[in-house]
């Protein structure tokens, strides 16, 4: 269940960052996508009309649905966005831009 | 010391990009080769990241030799200056003027900043991306695009849960879904609307593409070995759950592609991994005014696109896999280096790869034929109430309203009338599926840049037109 396994790999140590005040690990090189997932975390973000709960889809920076807010900046795509230590990651309502 | 070279702009740096990077470089042209990604290396090669220090990559990559080739080839052009790459770099526009080009991107995943790289010839290898069509439920997370899931492996070596549905039409399907099982998920099932039958019978074909069969082959072995349950004239027809994705209902298709009643059936999963084929990227071959054919930016047998001085390898000029891509780019990069010292390249030198290229595309026209047509009816299952467009939350019963009530008749009156198309993505997720739904043909979208700009970023570019440098 861990594709670091198969890949034998051996990552760098670890990292914290927060997601919503929680803390989560990252490994080196990760986008925050990629550690969100590793977190069992799937949404990090609310539609602008509905309010539904969105997280990756294209995974390749095409789709803009993994938007989210990293250090107080909203929109950022989160597939793309490399995970460092000490990232304030919120998730983000609507456009982002009314907190 | 290297003023005298000419220089070649290569944007993209997968198989084709780094293929024609190799091939220009070792033939007196300076390339830059321009990329999105920290690494250069496109979809296919995805390595993970180099902090993840991954011993056996190869346990979830392909052609993992040609990789250590094509990145030793461009380790020895980059010690040598021969090529330039600068990674983290969005290219937004092409401007061509009298007889040079200037290469607009923005820079790292802010993306607020803008660059401008000028060039004597530009090479077009920018790949493709995934085609989604909607369903209900396919906007729940943990409903991800099959080549997305792949990526975030890949790259990032991550799951995003326990068991799996792969699902859609393709040949994407078979290595995603393989990929998802070597790393660790059960994969419950992998859902094919189309009939295996359609495509095995082109028996002549594969005897063209004997490594395409042998990958087929490892791919099914796996399957079977891993107890996957290979479901084909089969369709997901509803992803369920509430905050995240819970379960699929899965239905059979009849001869006429409409679900089968009495044979759906719910899969619990927490991953649905889907995918309904590719489309080439075309939006700067488009901005640079490049003819296209069809879903393609069109290219001669050198890979010139019809306007001078513009070569486009790869996926841009229609989906074809990394074979054709290499063997595309190898040609590009060699007539483009050819063409900007003054001279005619002898097609003769080049005569392996145009024949990997001849044979790449019957393979890959076959492929089409086997799975273009499904899944038939599709449009059938989505319901008034799914969201098509995802970035504007446009239902599809809003895109029938546009077509029904207020008599639209064409995808761009369907946008102006429900915003489908208008959000961030600018219609790359959307528009085979708003199409669709509307009834409308699909024909590629004219998007003056290619990727979102900031208002700031355009209105400095106007002040400094063409500033050299990186």
């Amino acid at each position: 269940m861990n594709p670091l396994k198969p890949a034998r790999a051996h990552p760098g140590a670890p990292f914290t960052l927060t997601f919503d005040s929680r803390e989560i690990e990252a490994l080196p090189g990760q986008t925050i996508a990629a550690a969100l997932w590793a977190s069992g975390v799937t949404s990090w973000r609310t539609t602008r009309d509905g309010g539904r709960a969105r997280g990756v889809f294209c995974g390749i920076g095409v789709c803009f649905d993994c938007l989210v807010t990293v250090d107080g900046r909203p929109n950022l795509r989160a597939c793309l966005v490399p995970a460092a230590p000490g990232t304030d990651v919120r998730t983000q309502e609507g456009t982002g831009h009314d907190d | 010391m290297t003023e005298h070279r000419p220089v070649l702009a290569v944007i993209g740096a997968g198989p084709a990009g780094l293929a024609a990077a190799l091939a220009a470089g070792s033939r007196g042209v300076r390339v830059v080769l321009i990329d999105s990604a920290a690494e250069a290396r496109g979809q296919f090669y995805r390595q993970p990241a180099p902090g993840l220090g991954a011993r056996r990559p190869q346990a979830l990559h392909h052609q993992r030799r040609t990789w250590e080739r094509l990145r030793a080839g461009l380790d020895t052009h980059l010690a040598a200056d021969r090529v330039t790459h600068l990674s983290d770099r969005h290219v937004w526009c092409v401007e061509r003027d009298s007889t040079r080009f200037t290469v607009h991107a923005l820079v790292g995943p802010e993306q607020e900043r803008s660059v401008a790289v000028r060039a004597d010839g530009v090479l077009l290898a920018t790949g493709g991306y995934e085609k989604v069509l909607p369903f209900p439920g396919w906007t729940l997370p943990g409903v991800v695009a099959a080549g997305g899931a792949q990526a975030l492996l890949k790259g990032g070596l991550v799951l995003p849960g326990r068991t799996a549905v792969v699902a859609g039409t393709g040949p994407l399907l078979l290595p995603v879904a393989t990929g998802l099982s070597a790393a660790g998920a059960r994969v419950a099932a992998l859902v094919e609307s189309t009939a295996p039958g359609a495509f095995v019978r082109h028996t002549r074909l594969w005897s063209t593409a004997p490594a395409k069969l042998t990958e087929g082959v490892v791919h099914a072995t796996r399957l079977l070995r891993d107890k996957v349950s290979v479901l084909t004239r089969h369709t997901v027809s509803e992803a369920h759950g509430t905050e995240r994705l819970e379960s699929v209902t899965v239905a059979a298709l009849d001869a006429e592609g409409r679900p089968v009643p009495g044979t759906e059936r719910r899969i619990a999963c927490d991953i649905l991994a889907v995918g309904h084929g590719m489309l080439p990227h075309t939006d700067l071959a488009d901005g640079l005014g490049c003819r296209l054919d069809g879903p393609r930016v069109y290219a001669d047998d050198e890979q010139r696109t019809d306007v001078p001085g513009v070569w486009a390898a790869g996926e841009t000029t229609g989906i074809g896999g990394a074979a054709l891509s290499l063997a595309e780019g190898h040609i590009a990069g060699r007539s483009a280096a050819a063409r900007l010292a003054g001279g005619v390249p002898d097609p003769r030198e080049w005569a392996p790869a145009a024949r990997a290229r001849t044979r790449s595309r019957s393979f890959f026209a076959a492929l089409e034929s086997a799975y273009a047509t499904r899944p038939v009816r599709w449009t059938e299952q989505v319901t008034d109430e799914t969201v098509v467009c995802r970035c504007e939350e446009v239902t599809a019963g809003a895109v029938r309203e546009a077509v029904g009530t207020l008599g639209a008749g064409d995808l761009r009156t369907v946008k102006l009338l429900t915003r489908a198309g208008m959000g961030w993505c600018q219609g790359r997720m959307c528009e085979p599926g708003v199409a669709g739904v509307a009834g409308c043909e699909l024909l590629p979208a004219r998007r003056m840049l290619a990727r979102p700009v900031p208002l700031g970023v355009l209105a400095a570019s106007a002040e400094h037109t063409a500033t050299p440098g990186q």
